[in-house]
């Protein structure tokens, strides 16, 4: 399967994305790909090494569904981890994408659950759409590389 | 399963170095970052490195330049080699656009390398794709080492045993002098550039 995001599918997955933000507090949001790909970012403190986290968030999520398994579960659909200052909320939305939540001490767990799950149904149907349209691009040739 | 990003014209695809344990996986990676300048790569991360073995994944992020306007990035990924860590190989081939089967010339580990290739074809079989079409590069590692006390393979041998059936590119190399790392991912690149635009075909210039 192939993801292909364009100028509209972006425009719907931020209308989003800023709702979490604007509701929850939340400095920034996040959606990946299962696969460890980025898909799209929102909010105000993205100097970090998105790259990195987008990898290592899918990374972890698959290692905590093989603990599931383990424990009989299918899947654990959310996991947060919390530090001294930054915290961070993982939500599963539908079956290929992971919402990274980053957030500090504005704002709290209960409200980013809370509002995460309010608009976590909503932005899975938009994204079903999305990944069931076939869209196709014209025919790249590879004509530089490295 | 490559990521296209209209809204930023940027391809992004998933490159995975697979290979029996100590072959040199990690070393490709660690000389790609040495050697890319500092525009083109991300940081390079390693999970868990604990005595020289992967116990996760490393990954690297690079910039290949464009193609028709688009940026084409790539994420390089290593998997842990040893046998037991099938589980964790399982999960970095998730979404895997092209691999590159790094294989060990020390003749000491000439069936590991042959089981390590059985293991990739079953890893992808169950995630549905087939070892004789995924975008492949075979690399003869350690090469560096002939002349020296270390028994090495000769290339034919290694070729016999891992690429006549298969029959993709493959390259002699020192991932640890540098010989042939570049060479490998050139290539690989360009079969997965090949291969996603294949995929990805005929014409609709409104979505841009």
């Amino acid at each position: 399967m192939n993801i292909i995001i364009t100028r509209e599918d972006l425009k719907k997955i931020n209308f989003f994305l800023d709702k979490v933000v604007t509701s929850s507090l939340a400095h920034s949001v996040l959606l990946i790909d299962r696969s460890g790909q980025l898909i799209a970012q929102y909010g105000d403190n993205l100097e970090i090494d998105v790259l990195s986290l987008s990898a290592l968030t899918a990374a972890n999520f698959g290692a905590t569904a093989e603990i599931a398994k383990i424990l009989g579960e299918e899947e654990f659909t959310l996991l947060f981890h919390k530090g001294k200052s930054e915290n961070v909320y993982f939500t599963a939305v539908g079956e290929h994408v992971i919402m990274v939540t980053l957030f500090d001490d504005k704002t709290s767990l209960g409200l980013i659950r809370l509002r995460i799950n309010q608009i976590a149904d909503e932005l899975s149907n938009a994204l079903v759409s999305i990944f069931k349209e076939k869209k196709e691009i014209p025919i790249l040739e590879p004509q530089r590389l490295l | 399963m490559p990521f296209i990003n209209f809204s930023k014209d940027e391809i992004q695809c998933k490159i995975v170095y697979y290979g029996a344990g100590f072959c040199g996986k990690t070393t490709n990676l660690q000389y790609i970052f040495a050697q890319m300048g500092e525009n083109s790569k991300g940081k390079m991360v390693s999970i868990d490195t604990r005595g020289d073995r992967t116990l996760f994944f490393d990954f690297l992020s690079l910039n290949l330049g464009k193609i028709r306007g688009f940026d084409v990035r790539v994420q390089l990924y290593t998997v842990p080699g040893q046998v037991h860590y099938d589980a964790t190989r399982k999960l970095v081939l998730k979404g895997v656009d092209g691999v590159v089967f790094v294989a060990d010339s020390l003749k000491v580990q000439r069936k590991k390398n042959i089981e390590s290739l059985i293991n990739l074809a079953k890893n992808l079989a169950e995630k549905g794709i087939s070892i004789r079409t995924v975008p492949l590069v075979i690399q003869y590692n350690k090469r560096d080492l002939d002349g020296t006390d270390s028994e090495l393979l000769p290339v034919e041998t290694l070729d016999k045993d891992l690429n006549s059936m298969l029959k993709v590119p493959s390259f002699s190399a020192s991932a640890l002098k540098g010989a042939g790392v570049f060479e490998t991912l050139r290539e690989i690149s360009k079969l997965v550039v090949k291969d996603v635009s294949r995929k990805i075909m005929l014409v609709d210039q409104q979505l841009r």
